[in-house]
């Protein structure tokens, strides 16, 4: 169980969260809402130590989390890459071995199989030797899950991973979820998309900068909850 | 095939020229390895902003008289963490970091040797150089700092990777990103520090950075970038050699010109990119 309390972060001279606090437990998927600028982002690098908290703490089972962080796998948005590096799919993968392979080493050959098997994993495993930046949007964003599952994580941490993907990439993604809940995962995705695919999350929080509501579907999508998050302007594209 | 021989064989008769073959070859894989780096991580220039910056270090060191390599490798990688301090910490992009980091080191640098009677640091055999010129002593240093930084970027090739590649990611895994990015800066100015005061700051730069994008330019991979530019490296400095012994040109001009024209060559027939293949390859909007 990861639990965030009371976190405050700033972004150089403005307040980018305040007084954040909710948990997250194993074999459930939460989905982060709120508009562009409300702290979405930040909270994920809190969270994973890139961005030191104002105040307040991040516990995983009421204990300090920094010593737990390598359980989380991480997938950065898409515009923070450079996808012209010289880079093949198959070298991307295998970044996800390189805390358990240590310092000095060669990934062995068992982490050359975790990782081959989790491009398979995503339907990626014809693409290994392609350079990463032939591939579709889609494509990409699956390369990137792989290296997230090579990692054999215990939390899951996605930044936007729907944005600009294709259906069958939608599809692998959701479907991956289901697994990762039914072995015990833990799963925070920041998604914008307010139509069908809520039903494959459990729980949702909906930020401003403050956190304006927490639970499950009917408790955050409402129009009043929304009001509030995007402003009196917003319709919801689902009803 | 006798007078081809012949032509190869002749300029190596005098010391000077071998001494300078050797050193361009060593420069040229150095400068590759690197420079693959600086172009991954997008920071070209930030050899342009270290080769500049070391100038108060060198005329510190020598009022101090202490080893000049020390005080221009200080001062120059001190120029590099100005440049990532201001670009996280303040509001600048990096190529306005780069600028006034890039002046104002320059300019306290010349300020220094005129206050501190310094007159000993020649500006202008640093900023142009003559790899002719090179002693043994020089030689060896550089071998030495290759084979160096050769071993670290092998031994943390995986880690500099996934650094390079996704600093974000890198970080949120647990790998020392702040340590990472010092010990490639360590590494680009030592590099820099080493040859710089052999070769000009026009030559390293054109060495750290030009072989690197002409690799970029046909391979997909880094350690591929790293080797195949490696080759264009010494091919270029030994071309542009060649050329100023034949035709009577300066040397390190005649190979920057080289390296520019193995650029030009990858620019239009890299077999992925290439200007010219890209338009052979497009198909012909068919006769109305």
């Amino acid at each position: 169980m990861l639990e965030v309390r009371n976190v405050t972060a700033a972004y150089r001279d403005r307040w980018a969260i305040q007084n954040v606090s909710f948990v997250l437990q194993p074999g459930q998927a939460t989905n982060l809402l709120g508009p562009n600028g409300a702290g979405k982002s930040t909270l994920m690098k809190v969270m994973l130590g890139l961005v030191p908290p104002v105040s307040g703490s991040i516990l995983w089972h009421n204990q300090p989390f920094a010593p737990h962080r390598h359980r989380v796998a991480y997938v950065p948005q898409r515009t923070v890459i450079d996808w012209d590096y010289p880079i093949t799919v198959q070298n991307v993968v295998r970044m996800g071995r390189t805390r358990q392979t240590g310092w000095l080493r060669s990934f062995s050959a068992a982490s050359n199989a975790i990782a081959h098997h989790a491009l398979d994993r995503v339907g990626m495993a014809d693409y290994a030797h392609r350079q990463i930046g032939e591939l579709s949007g889609g494509q990409q964003q699956r390369v990137f899950i792989a290296r997230a599952l090579a990692q054999e994580a215990d939390l899951f941490f996605l930044d936007e991973p729907f944005a600009g993907v294709d259906q069958t990439t939608e599809t692998i993604l959701f479907d991956l979820f289901a697994e990762l809940k039914a072995a015990g995962k833990t799963l925070l995705v920041i998604s914008h998309d307010f139509g069908d695919t809520l039903a494959h999350y459990d729980q949702f929080l909906l930020l401003n900068q403050t956190l304006i509501a927490a639970g499950n579907q009917s408790e955050v999508i409402c129009p009043a909850c929304l009001e509030q998050a995007y402003g009196k302007r917003f319709y919801l594209a689902a009803a | 095939m006798t007078a081809l021989l012949e032509w190869l064989l002749d300029p190596l008769q005098f010391a000077f020229m071998r001494d300078a073959l050797a050193m361009g070859v060593v420069l040229g894989v150095l400068c590759a390895v690197t420079g693959s780096y600086l172009i991954v991580q997008q920071m070209s220039m930030i050899g342009g902003v270290i080769s500049h910056s070391i100038v108060p270090g060198l005329s510190i060191a020598f009022f101090l008289g202490i080893d000049v390599g020390i005080g221009a490798f200080v001062a120059g990688v001190l120029s590099a963490i100005c440049v990532a301090l201001l670009e996280k910490r303040s509001r600048l992009k990096v190529d306005a970091a780069m600028s006034l980091t890039l002046t104002t080191f320059l300019a306290f640098g010349i300020l220094l040797i005129s206050l501190l009677e310094t007159n000993q640091v020649d500006l202008s055999s640093l900023l142009f150089g003559d790899i002719l010129g090179v002693t043994r002593g020089d030689l060896g240093r550089t071998i030495a700092i290759a084979a160096l930084i050769i071993t670290l970027v092998k031994l943390f090739y995986k880690e500099l990777l996934f650094y390079s590649f996704d600093p974000l990611g890198a970080q949120a895994s647990g790998l020392p990103v702040q340590g990472l990015y010092m010990g490639l800066i360590s590494a680009i100015t030592l590099t820099i520090v080493a040859t710089m005061q052999v070769v000009g700051v026009l030559l390293v730069m054109a060495l750290l950075v030009g072989p690197a994008i002409t690799a970029y330019l046909l391979v997909k991979e880094l350690h591929q970038m790293m080797w195949v530019g490696s080759v264009l490296g010494a091919i270029a400095s030994i071309s542009g050699m060649y050329a100023s012994y034949y035709l009577d040109l300066p040397s390190g001009p005649a190979i920057v010109m080289a390296i520019f024209v193995g650029f030009l060559l990858a620019l239009c027939f890299s077999p992925r990119r290439g200007w010219l293949v890209a338009k052979a390859r497009s198909p012909h909007t068919p006769h109305q």
